[in-house]
Parts: structure tokens; sequence; C-alpha cells
């Protein structure tokens, strides 16, 4: 199956026959750093391979379209619930840069003892089945064949499954995986002891499939009252788990820290996140960086997170990073939705581009209060460890509370997560293994007397039943589906309109959710602005209205209000007029035919009116404006008077009048245009002559309703109107012929 | 437990070590909380490792469950849950998902423990 830019990927299609799917590779990919990268005009140092299938950032116009991607592996996590629409938005996401897509868990699998089948829909997440897994990575291995780079596919190991997830994972080509025994403890309240047993078997098997793992450290970020005062902490976090992986047998490369800038703005986060990212950086130098973005103090304004993850972008950008994460800007409001995935991933992309060679240029300082609190803040976690040890080890400190304690260490101010080592989910279900304790399968952790049966398979446990599933992928049970009422078939069906039909409806996350987004501002204070939004939305027809974020402008002067509503309807794209798309002459044939019937035009910017940027680039030859075509223009200025344009044309016998009108307050644009077209009349002169009309905010049909000849709107380029007046012009004289 | 920060005079012992000192330091604490941690997983085994071992040994997560509950439930999971497969299979001289089959069925459970009596071999 190929994918191709023009039509949409059909889940069917990923559906049908997976039960004899088989993931074409395994294990983490990063991406290909490339040297000098020339793109456009320009030259990028810190860029890795560009794609082949992509959609650059919006200013990308202004440069050839490039689109440089950063030499960092770029992160999305997808929550949506439902495998099937995920898998849309994760190739939408791949053309936006990301080539490590994330899957979050439903809430509560990490109770969930043994792996769980099927498709059912998840809350927050999808339910982690092999169904789900293969989908999703069958769709990855065709999206990444369309945008020309490897996607890594990643969700979670952990909770009181965490070694069958492991297996699954490793036989469905699972690229990386989040790892660490700490979070079970810390934030599910496994039990301690079951958590660290299954974790060496989890790993194990992850180093077996070469899975790139990522810790939970980022959690007490999250999680601690202060969330900067945890910074101690998460580096005997980091240590520990990197500790116990590498022991295990994991490679350095493979081990991720998830480290998150700890404050935001409008604390001076700098100050306090910069330090720590350095001293993170100085004691794990020989492990990836999966640099985070900051949850904690996330509210519902998608632009203050925007910067606030942008500033996490420096820091990344300042130190360093292997995977950059992106946190959708919505997360603080909902549950994220397609565009906010694509917004992430296009604010990593652009603020890394952005800052390419930076560190050519500038330097963190050697001395100071950077180098001083880094030390601190290392000396500070050894006293940490110094005490574990002391109070009796890791299970010992845990009872005690040491960890997101919300003191800074050595402060202590009682409030850390304490869990007893006899006590939570899965208590008292470890087991020490006999002597004869036996496991015929390959990356089995620990004890395994292999030898008892035949001393030759001691270094290949499965020899003894002929290889495992890790080998044999064809001995793997696969099962389809086990709820009748919960699953993609029924879903599938329940969306068969919008999905198979001409019929569209609008969508944040599922097909046919008909959720839209409404933004207003209410001239009144916030409480009331909230009650008076929600019934203009009803009364626009929406249902499930839901203000999801206000924000005041003033106490009373006004409020900004965003909700979400549902439409009931859906639209048939079959029944929309569809204005044909400027069919544009090449730059030669338009150069023949100027030379054939010169032609001459006037320009100016009317109104009161001082904005000329547009109009110069539509005219000037530097710009590659219509001059180069040997057009004869004659600029008049701004601020010119409509009239004074129509006695330009007839004075200098032009053949068109090119206007532009950017200042679209009250329609004063489109009122210009009637204007300029009932002078034309007036005169007399409006069959001879060509009218255009130029602006940011004109639409073109709009334009011409108001009788002049054409419009056009943001990014037009000089070859689109010399287009249009050789063509115009050309049936002017044919139809003069004709009479 | 509650604490003042009492940075300054717990830090005494580390301020005059260099980066490189203190760095090793950093690492060698981390080995030695870790190593019993290790030592614990090597020795021991929980329902979940021992389902993973079915899985690898083809069978489906369904199956997998409900032959590594029969291997709690009558004691022999120190042994291991595709130990247990293993050797009935070996032992009646049948393939391994059969023997699976069986022992969901609620078959071959008294061979198996008999098999394995006497405890560590």
């Amino acid at each position: 199956m190929e994918l191709k830019p023009n039509e949409k990927l059909n889940i069917k299609n990923i559906l049908e026959d997976l039960e004899n799917y088989r993931p074409k590779r395994r294990g983490w990919t990063w991406r290909t750093k490339k040297e000098a990268l020339e793109a456009g005009p320009f030259m990028y140092k810190d860029c890795s391979l560009p794609l082949a299938r992509r959609t650059p950032l919006p200013s990308a116009k202004y440069f050839n379209d490039i689109d440089p991607q950063p030499d960092c592996v770029i992160t999305t996590e997808i929550a949506s619930g439902r495998f099937e629409d995920d898998i849309r938005r994760m190739r939408m996401a791949a053309y936006h840069g990301a080539d490590h897509i994330m899957v979050i868990r439903t809430a509560g699998q990490s109770h969930f003892d043994g792996l769980i089948e099927g498709t059912p829909q998840g809350i927050g997440g999808i339910p982690i089945t092999r169904k789900q897994i293969r989908a999703q990575r069958k769709a990855l291995d065709f999206i990444e064949e369309e945008v020309g780079r490897p996607i890594n596919y990643h969700s979670y190991i952990s909770g009181v499954a965490g070694p069958e997830i492991a297996v699954m994972f490793a036989e469905e080509g699972v690229n990386g995986a989040h790892q660490d025994p700490q979070y079970n403890v810390l934030y599910r309240n496994i039990n301690m002891v079951r958590s660290f047993v299954d974790a060496a078997e989890a790993k194990n098997v992850m180093v077996w499939a070469d899975i790139a793992q990522i810790d939970g450290a980022h959690n007490a970020n999250a999680t601690a009252r202060e969330a900067w005062k945890v910074m101690p902490e998460l580096m005997v976090q980091h240590a520990i788990n990197s500790t116990f992986s590498v022991k295990v047998g994991m490679k350095k490369e493979n081990i991720c820290l998830s480290t998150v800038p700890p404050t935001a703005p409008p604390a001076p986060c700098m100050t306090l996140d910069l330090p720590y990212a350095v001293a993170l950086r100085d004691l794990f130098k020989e492990y990836k960086m999966r640099a985070q973005m900051n949850t904690k103090y996330m509210d519902s304004s998608t632009r203050e997170v925007t910067v606030t993850h942008t500033l996490n972008l420096l820091i990344s950008k300042l130190t360093s990073v292997d995977i950059q994460s992106t946190i959708t800007p919505d997360e603080g409001r909902n549950v994220p939705w397609h565009i906010y995935n694509i917004e992430a991933c296009d604010t990593a992309k652009q603020a890394l581009v952005g800052m390419d060679g930076l560190l050519d240029m500038v330097q963190l300082k050697e001395d100071g209060i950077l180098r001083e609190t880094a030390r601190e803040l290392k000396e500070r976690a050894i006293l940490f460890m110094e005490e574990i040890i002391e109070t009796g080890g890791y299970f010992q400190a845990v009872e005690d509370g040491f960890f997101v304690d919300s003191g800074y260490y050595p402060e202590r101010n009682g409030d850390g997560i304490a869990r007893k080592v006899q006590g939570g989910i899965g208590s008292s279900t470890v087991f020490e293994r006999d002597e004869d304790y036996l496991a015929p399968v390959t990356a089995h952790f620990g004890y395994n007397n292999v030898a008892q049966y035949d001393p030759s398979a001691v270094t290949n446990p499965s020899k003894l039943i002929d290889g495992c599933t890790l080998e044999k992928h064809e001995r793997i049970i696969y099962i389809d589906e086990l709820d009748e009422t919960d699953n993609v078939d029924i879903r599938l069906e329940n969306t068969k309109e919008t999905r198979e039909t001409t019929n569209i409806k609008p969508e944040v996350e599922w097909a046919g959710d008909g959720y839209i987004m409404v933004n207003m501002f209410l001239p009144t204070s916030r409480s009331i602005a909230e009650f008076a939004a929600l019934k203009i939305a009803k009364q626009m027809g929406l249902e499930d209205v839901e203000v999801i974020h206000k924000e005041e402008m003033h106490p009373s002067e006004g409020t900004r209000i965003e909700l979400k509503g549902k439409v009931a309807f859906t639209i048939d794209t079959d029944s929309l007029v569809i204005p044909p798309e400027p069919i544009v002459i090449s730059d030669d044939e338009i150069r023949l035919a100027i030379d054939e019937n010169p032609i001459k035009i006037v320009a100016g910017t009317v109104g009161e009116d001082e904005h000329s940027v547009g109009l110069r680039e539509i005219i000037d030859i530097k710009h590659g404006g219509i001059e180069k075509y040997g057009i004869e223009c004659h600029y008049l200025g701004t601020s010119v008077s409509l009239e004074k344009l129509i006695d330009s044309v007839i004075e200098l016998n032009a053949d068109a009048i090119l206007a532009s009108t950017i200042i679209s307050q009250d329609d004063i644009h489109y009122k210009s245009m009637k204007k300029l077209h009932e002078l034309a009349v007036e005169k007399g002169i409006r069959d001879d002559i060509i009218i255009i009309c130029g602006g940011t905010q004109v639409t073109p049909e709009i334009a011409v309703e108001q009788g002049i000849d054409a419009g056009f709107g943001r990014g037009t380029k000089g070859s689109d109107v010399a287009s249009f007046m050789v063509k115009k012009l050309k049936e002017m004289k044919e139809e003069k012929d004709e009479n | 437990m509650k604490r003042a920060d009492d940075f300054n005079q717990k830090r005494e012992h580390l301020k005059e070590l260099t980066d490189e000192q203190l760095e090793r330091r950093f690492w060698e604490l981390t080995e030695k909380i870790v190593d019993p941690l290790i030592d614990l997983a090597k020795k021991n085994t929980t329902p979940s490792i021992e389902r993973s071992v079915l899985l690898r040994m083809g069978f489906s997560s369904i199956e997998s469950k409900a032959i590594a509950e029969g291997v709690l439930d009558r004691g022999l999971i120190a042994k291991g849950a595709g130990h247990v497969v293993y050797k009935l299979a070996k032992h009646k001289e049948m393939d391994i998902r059969e023997v699976g089959q069986k022992l969901i069925d609620g078959q071959l459970w008294d061979v198996a423990v008999r098999l394995f009596e006497g405890g560590t071999k």
C-alpha cells in the first residue's frame, strides 16, 4: 500500500489482513545529521536530512518553501482514545516533522493485571492492545515511507503487567517506551518490590528489541507542590533508573532521561531551570536527553503555554537535546486536539531551526551563578543518596517518604509520597526462584537453570523449545476482538457518513465529532462574559457548548472567551461551488504576450492608507514583480484618491488600475472597490480597462462582486497578477473583435 | 519528617571535592543503591514475568493468564510457569501448545505437581 499526498488514509486498508502483519523493522532510529545543510538561500549547522514530503512552516513561502528539520528527534503525544483517528493525526504530525509518535495509555491500564485485547475505546489515551499497536505500527510503516524518514513508535511499559507489555512491544516492532519502576511505586502505588523485579525483565526484553527507554522522573515535577524544589531528587531518580537499566544490560545510548525545565514565567524560569539543565547534562553526559516541556504550570491560554514551551526550547538549545518532546498548548483545557499536536510540532521545529547555529555565537558562562548553582544541585543530590544508604536502602527511603517531598533537599517538609514495602497493588506476588527454575525463552532476566536440560542452550534458552516468538513471529497468537459492543468496527460503522461519503463535519479529535471552537471578545467582566458566551453559542445553534478559556482584558472593559460546541449538521462537499484555481501562465509566455501587446498600468494605495509594501512586492522588479515582464508601471504612491487613479489611467492611456486596499475596517476596502468601478463607468472607460484590487484582507470572490475584474489576497505574487492581465486583455480584445 | 535546609553543614565533606570527584561519588552511591535491587530481580519472579514467558512460548494473553494462575495456585511458580509446561511436554512427549491447552482445561496438573515433587532439584 502506498500513501499518496492527495488521498486520505483508509483505515480499513490498515485493518485488512492485520493478523498476518509483521513490523518491517525493530529498534530506535535517530535522525541523520546533515553537516552544513543548504536550503534556499541559507546554510544550517544543526539540521538533519530533509523530508521527502512535508508541510513547511507558514512563513516558509517567503523562503522558497524550505523546511529544514532540526537534528534532534521530535515527539508528538497522541491521546484521543480512538486509535483509528490517532492514525490520521500521526500522518499529519509526520508531515510537520514529528518522528517520534507517543501514544498515551487509557486511564487505569497500569493497574490492569495482564494484557488488554481488541480495540476498545479509551479515556485520555488508548488501551494498549496488540491489535491497536499492530495497526498503528503498520500505518506508520506506510507513513514513514511517504515522508521519507523512519518514525519511532512509542508507548508505556509500566504497571503490573510490564514484562508482558514489553514482550508484546518487542514482537510488534515498538521502538520506544517509558520504563521506570519508580513511576509505579510513587504514582501508581504498585508494590515496590514487584515493580523492580518486573522492571528488570521488561528492560531486558527492551534490550533485545533495541527499544529506547524514557524514564519517569519528570512526573516529580508535575506532582511536587513547588516543582523547582525537587531538582536534587530528580537527579537521584534519573540515576537509579539509568543505573538499574545499565546493570540489566541496556546500552547507554538507548537510555533517555525525561527532563523538564521545572518552572515557567512569571517565575524567573531561566535562572531556575538553566543551572539544573546544566547539572543534569554534566552528570549524565553518557546518556541521552529527552527534553520534555513544562506541564505543571499550564493554564488554558494556548498563547501563554507556547511562550513557556519556546523558553523550554531555548534551554534545549543552550544545553543539549536528543529527543525534543512537545506538549500541546491545549493540554491545560482538554485532551489534545489534532490542530494543537501540529502546532506543538511546529513550535519545536520553528524555534529550533530559528536558533540554528546559536552556540557558534553564544556560550554559557564558565563561572558565576550558573556553575555555582549547578554544583550545589549535584551536592544536594549526593547528600540525598547518602541518606538513602544511611537509612537502609531504596525501599526504606520510600517508606520514609523521601521522594516528592516539597522541601529543597536536605530540607524536608514531610509531605513526600510514602509507600510500604509490603503494601501497594501486587504486594506478596514476588516469589524466589528455586534452584531448578527455568524459563525457556529469549531475553529472560536473572537466574535461569537451562543447563539442567541442555548445557548447550545456556546462552540461547529458547533453543529448548525450538525458538520463541521473538525469533519466530508466526508463533504469536493474535487475538482480534473480545468485546462485541466496543470495537473499531462499530465505531467505523457509526462514523461511516463522514468517512465514506462526500459529507463532512468539523472535527477536533474524532471523525465526525462535530466540534468547532469560537473565539470572541465580550465587553464585560469575566463572570458575565462566560454566561453571555454560552448563550451566544447556543443561539448560533451549537450543542454541548463549553467555555474552554476565559481571560481578562480588563476587570470591566472586556473578556476574551474561547468556547467549543458541536454542530449538528454535515456539509456535502459535492454541493459546494468552488472557483477554479487561477491558471498561472509561465513567465516566458507572459513575456511573449507583453512583447506582442505591451501593457501599461497605474497603481497606488487607495484611501487614507500608507501601507505600500504589498503593492511594491507586486510591482517592483527587485521583488519579482510585474515590471520584470516589461509591464510599464506608473506608481502613484500611497493615500491616492480613487478619482486620481481614474484620471491617471485616462491621461496615460493605461490598460489597468492596480489598487492596494489594506485597511478593512467596516469593509472600507470593498466599498472603495465598488466606488472605483462606478467612477470608471461614469467616465465611460469601464469596458476599456482592467481594475484589480489587492490586500491582505481581500477575498477574491467578494472583490469581484463589487464590480471590479479581480481581487487578490494574501500570498499573491507578481506572476499571478501578470497572468491575469494577459488573459483578461486577450479576452477583451477578442470581445472587441467580435463586436 | 520535617527538617530545615542544613545544606551548609551537611556539605562539609563534599565542598573540597573537585567536580570529577563529585561526579564519581554520585555514581558510586547510585551503584550502592541499585545493586541490591538488581540482585533481588535476579533471584525472584512474579506472575507478570511468568505470563511474559508463556507469551514468548506461543500462548495468547488469555491462555498465559490461565496457565500462570494454575501454576500459582499449585505452588509451582518458583519453578517457572514455562518450566511446568516444558517439563510436562517433555514427559508426555506432547507439543507445548497442546500441554498448555490441557492445563487450561484443568488437566495434567496432578502430573505437574508430581513431576516437581521434592521442590528444588
